[in-house]
Order: structure tokens, then C-alpha cells, then sequence
């Protein structure tokens, strides 16, 4: 379509020398009758303008005002912002972002890594990788559901009178322990937490053990011959060898769990209370059911901002680790 | 003999030769046990779906949801199906995820041809802007986003989620396929030159073909996120002849005149898809998972 006219041979080399220095002139001439490279982003530009740029310069806009969604805005300065320093529920929401941290990726990632070194180490040597591969497809299928749909398969174990889980407490005898799981204040969070830690464990599980097919096994080998003990080979050889996907998994769990949304959508709706609430879900409380448009806005963008903060911080220490052991 | 650990061996292809098994002693068998028990835990919530989802509703009365079905009945399963219309939930979901991921692949080659091949000036820069861009919460984007969509009669489409989605997901395309296509052998685009192939022939002849791998990782990935992407279909998609399968399931869930069995049937349904997915795309998903990391 765009092919140039008469590109002589000797001319098309030059394009390619030219391509190598991109700021060379030559290629700046010859390349007047093509398309620049810059004309394959204008519809990516146009999109992401649309749908990303504005849009969340909108969103700090309106979070500097008070709206209800209709009518005028009206100008409010930082008065969201100051509202939500003195909000017990946006502190809770976020203390509560802190402890589905733990949940999503702290705890999966520590029993992640002792799964995937026994699985490598032990099943995949002694048993055979298909034994290990079996197990880790086991482990990993709670990551397949859509999170809503787990929520839904959750909810229903866990409903107090026709659910499974005190059912088979009743049956063993320990009826006792039965408990509204998710309608009590004070287990809401934890029950949660632990719905949490299943659906996440094989993320870290499949990770760890890509990285463990790439690391060298003469040196665990060799510590293993000298004596060293399991754990300390774990924690000596196989963490180092492993950290950059070490730091994949907790960077990426730690902004998925700030980001929770649907399985608290679907399993608590943020209570019993405020119990479960999570910034997601109470912004999107502001926006769509309390008519508080600005202040979901100012919620939204707080958000934002502690993302963008902790990718800084990982991304920088993942860079300083790397630099330290290259 | 630690001194070998100073010398770099060449890393073999498995930790061990196949056949050359260790021994396997006691604390093996306990490991291979304990795992086993794992293995169970993990699968059992889906297991007691199923077995639910094939009782009777007197049979659940009866007997409560861990006992084993005394007969297999599909009754419930067909009743929910026809009640929420579940063929027409499929279709919206396959239709959302397909175009969502052919859409972002396009978009994400295209970006990538620019930044990758083209590497035109300020690449870096354009690739930190994508990659903010796909940690950035969708909360920061939606209200905005609903606002708009509302005022230009885009409210309550697909076709809304369809161009959210697409974007979103291309700006980690864009942010990955840069990656690979910087390591293009720059000796085949210099051949295809020579030939007289223009930059747009380039592209299709020579770099779409041989980044296939890749591409089909990106399609895969892009597919079964949107699959099960929540916060925006659950928004935007309020009637129910719209929604996709995670969102009318979910919105069910909440209202409680289902019966266990009927509930069990729903939770069924919505992860028997999941289940097809994973095992039709195991192969791409084991190389994609580390690929798609970054997200």
C-alpha cells in the first residue's frame, strides 16, 4: 500500500543503515514518502487519550468538588480530601487493603515458595515431573475462575444454615465451631483473608517453579552434599536464585489486592458494617449509591496514587537488588 | 568438592536426567502426601459444587450438601440455564473477550511497531505512560468514563465495555510486544527492504508472521482477562440481555430466593468455562503466566 516507487537496492540498504541511527538525516529525507513510524500510534494515541488521559484527568477534577452526578459541579477545593482524613471508614477500608496485602500476597507467596521447592526438589526428582506437573495444575486451578464466580462458589459453602462448610462441621461433631462466617463482624475480615489465600496460592506456585526450571541445580546440589539442610538451602539458594520473580509476584499481588473489588462486591458488599469495606468498593459506593460523586472521586484517586507510590518504591528496589547481584 | 560450586555448570534442561530418579525415601513419601492433602483441600469447593449441582432439591433437604447426590439430575442445572438465559450469557462474554483481545493485539502490534522496530524518539517515555496506564485502578477512570458514555448513548453497550477493555489491556500489549520486537533480527527487515517492501508490508509480511508465538501468548491472556473482568462489565452493562457471565451470576448471588442447589447449579455453570479455558489453553497459558507477569 505504502511501498515506495523505485526502491533501488542500493537505496534500501540506506534505509537501513539510516534505520539504525534514527536520528540520521538521510533517512529523515527518504522517509518523507512513507508513513512515519510515529503514524502507527495516532489511533493508540486517540484511544488512550479518550478512554485513559482524560478520564482520570476528569477524575481529579471532580474530586475537587462536590456532585451528585446531575446538575452543576460545585467547586469544593480539598474539602474531599480533608473529609477523608478524619473518615473512619476510609481508614478502615484501607487497614483492611493492608490485611488482604497479607492475605493475597505475603502468605500465598511464603507457602507459594515451600510448595514450589518441594514440587521441584522433591516430587519433580523423586516422583517424576508429571506427578509434579498434576499436583501444581491442582493448586493452580482456583486462579482460572473468574474472582466473582469464586466469590459465588464461596458465599454458598459458607452460608450459615444450607452451607457446606458448618454442615461438615456439625457432621464431625464440632457443630460448635460453626459460625455466620461472613455475617459476623468479626470474623468477616479473616474469612475473607482465607478465601483469598486459596484463590491466590497457585499464582506464586506456577511462578516459582518457572524459576526454579531456570536456576542452576548444581548449587543446590553441591550445598545439599555439603550438608546443608533444606530450609537453609530454601533460604540460602533458592530464594536468590528466584527474586525476580519473587518480586514479580508481590508486586503484582500487592496492586491486585489494593485493587479488590469483585469478590467483595459479590461475598460481603463491604459489611457486615464496615467490616470487609475495601477503597474499591467504597468508591464505588460514592459514585453509584450515595450520589457522592467528588468524594468517590477524591477516594479514586488516593487509590491511585498509593499504586503509583508502591510500583515506584518495588520497581526501585527490584532495580537496586538487581544492580547489586549483576 | 564445594569448590565445584564455583564453577558454573551448564544448567540441564530438567534438574535431572529422566530415569535417573533419587531415591525415595520416607520424608519424600511425606511431602508427596502432604501435597496430596493440598491437592484435595483445593479441589474440594469445586467438587462440592458439582455434587450439589446434580441434586434434587428434596434430595439437598434431605440429606444437606456433603452427602454424595442420590440420584444424578441435571433437572436444576437446565432450569437455571433457561431461567437466566445462559446461552446468551456466553455469547455476550465470547463476544466481549474476543473482539476485546483481537482489538488490543492490533492495537498492541501496531504501538509496538512504532516503539519497537521504529524506535521512534521519546519510546521509553511512551512505554513508562502505558505501562502507568495498565497499574492505574480502574476506580480513577470510571465515573468519568460512565459520565461520558451516558451523554453519547454508549451506556449499557458492549460495545462501551468492548473499547475500555481493548485500551486498557493494549496499553500491556503495547508495554510487552515493545520488548520482544526490540530484539527483532533487524537482517530479515533489511532483506524485506531491499525487496522494496514498504513499512506497512514490513509489518504484516514480516514481523506479524514471525511474532506469531507471541501474539497468540497476548490473545490468549487478553481473552481470559476479560472473561473474568469485573469492575467495569458490572458497571456498565445494567440490562440483562448485556451482561457477561461473571456479572449476571454475581448479580443473582444477591438476591436470595435461590435455593442451595440452584445456587450450587450457578457456581457450576460459571466455572465450567473457566475449566474448558484452562485445559483448551494450558499449553500458552504455562508460558503466558510468566509472560503475563508483569500485569
Amino acid at each position: 500500500m505504502t511501498q515506495p516507487t523505485g526502491t533501488a537496492p542500493a537505496q534500501g540498504a540506506a534505509a537501513f543503515r539510516g534505520s539504525r541511527r534514527p536520528a540520521g538525516r538521510a533517512r529523515a529525507r527518504r522517509d518523507a514518502r512513507e508513513v512515519p513510524y510515529l503514524a502507527y500510534l495516532v489511533p493508540s494515541a486517540l484511544l488512550f487519550a479518550g478512554v485513559i488521559a482524560i478520564p482520570f484527568m476528569m477524575n481529579i477534577g471532580i474530586s475537587l468538588t462536590r456532585w451528585t452526578g446531575v446538575g452543576p459541579l460545585r467547586w469544593a477545593g480539598l474539602a474531599n480530601y480533608r473529609q477523608l482524613i478524619g473518615d473512619s471508614q476510609f481508614w478502615a477500608a484501607f487497614w483492611h487493603s493492608a490485611a488482604f496485602i497479607v492475605a493475597m500476597a505475603i502468605v500465598p507467596a511464603l507457602i507459594g515458595l515451600v510448595l514450589a521447592a518441594a514440587l521441584v526438589d522433591v516430587i519433580g526428582t523423586r516422583f517424576g515431573p508429571r506427578t509434579a506437573s498434576i499436583l501444581r495444575a491442582c493448586i493452580y486451578l482456583p486462579q482460572v475462575l473468574p474472582i466473582a464466580v469464586a466469590a459465588i462458589v464461596w458465599a454458598w459453602i459458607l452460608d450459615p444454615e444450607s452451607g457446606a462448610l458448618n454442615r461438615v462441621l456439625s457432621d464431625v461433631g464440632l457443630g460448635a465451631l460453626g459460625q455466620d462466617w461472613l455475617g459476623n463482624p468479626r470474623l468477616a475480615l479473616f474469612t475473607v483473608m482465607a478465601v483469598l489465600i486459596w484463590i491466590q496460592i497457585g499464582y506464586p506456585v506456577v511462578m516459582f517453579m518457572a524459576g526454579l526450571q531456570r536456576a542452576d541445580p548444581s548449587l543446590a546440589e553441591a550445598a545439599e552434599i555439603d550438608g546443608a539442610s533444606w530450609w537453609r538451602r530454601l533460604w540460602r539458594i533458592t530464594v536468590p536464585q528466584i527474586r525476580p520473580e519473587i518480586y514479580v509476584v508481590l508486586l503484582t499481588c500487592t496492586i491486585a489486592a489494593l485493587k479488590l473489588f469483585g469478590l467483595i462486591f459479590v461475598m460481603t458488599q463491604g459489611g457486615p458494617g464496615d467490616a470487609t469495606q475495601v477503597p474499591s468498593y467504597f468508591s464505588y459506593q460514592n459514585f453509584f449509591q450515595y450520589e457522592q460523586v467528588g468524594y468517590g472521586a477524591a477516594i479514586a484517586t488516593v487509590l491511585t496514587l498509593i499504586i503509583m507510590v508502591l510500583t515506584t518504591l518495588f520497581l526501585r528496589v527490584q532495580h537496586r537488588s538487581q544492580g547489586r547481584a549483576g | 568438592m564445594s569448590v565445584s560450586t564455583s564453577i558454573p555448570a551448564p544448567v540441564p534442561a530438567s534438574r535431572k536426567p529422566a530415569g535417573q530418579r533419587r531415591r525415595r525415601g520416607p520424608s519424600a513419601y511425606v511431602i508427596l502426601g502432604g501435597l496430596i492433602v493440598l491437592a484435595i483441600v483445593m479441589l474440594l469447593p469445586f467438587v462440592l459444587v458439582a455434587l450439589n449441582a446434580v441434586k434434587t432439591p428434596s434430595d439437598f433437604a434431605a440429606h444437606g450438601p456433603v452427602s454424595l447426590p442420590t440420584s444424578v439430575s441435571f433437572a436444576g442445572i437446565a432450569n437455571f440455564w433457561s431461567l437466566v438465559d445462559f446461552t446468551r450469557l456466553l455469547w455476550n462474554s465470547l463476544l466481549i473477550s474476543t473482539c476485546v483481545a483481537a482489538g488490543a493485539v492490533v492495537l498492541s502490534v501496531l504501538n509496538a511497531y512504532a516503539l519497537g522496530i521504529g524506535r521512534i524518539k521519546g519510546r521509553n517515555w511512551i512505554l513508562a505512560i502505558f505501562l502507568l496506564a495498565n497499574f492505574l485502578p480502574q476506580e480513577s477512570l470510571v465515573y468519568p468514563l460512565y459520565y461520558v458514555a451516558k451523554q453519547v448513548g454508549l451506556y449499557d453497550t458492549q460495545l462501551s465495555v468492548i473499547i475500555i477493555l481493548t485500551v486498557i489491556q493494549a496499553a500491556f500489549g503495547t508495554y510487552l510486544l515493545s520488548s520482544v520486537l526490540a530484539t527483532f533480527p533487524r537482517e530479515l527487515l533489511e532483506a524485506a527492504r531491499i525487496d522494496g517492501a514498504g513499512r506497512w508490508r514490513v509489518l504484516w509480511r514480516v514481523v506479524v508472521p514471525i511474532s506469531r508465538p507471541t501474539m497468540l501468548v497476548m490473545l490468549t491472556l487478553f481473552f481470559l482477562w476479560t472473561w473474568n473482568e469485573f469492575f467495569l462489565p458490572v458497571i456498565f452493562l445494567i440490562s440483562n440481555q448485556n451482561q457477561t457471565v461473571p456479572v449476571a451470576l454475581a448479580l443473582l448471588q444477591g438476591q436470595h430466593f435461590f435455593n442451595p442447589t440452584t445456587m450450587s447449579a450457578a457456581a457450576l455453570l460459571g466455572i465450567f468455562p473457566a475449566v474448558v479455558f484452562f485445559l483448551l489453553f494450558q499449553r500458552t497459558l504455562t508460558r503466558g503466566i510468566t509472560v503475563g507477569a508483569l500485569r
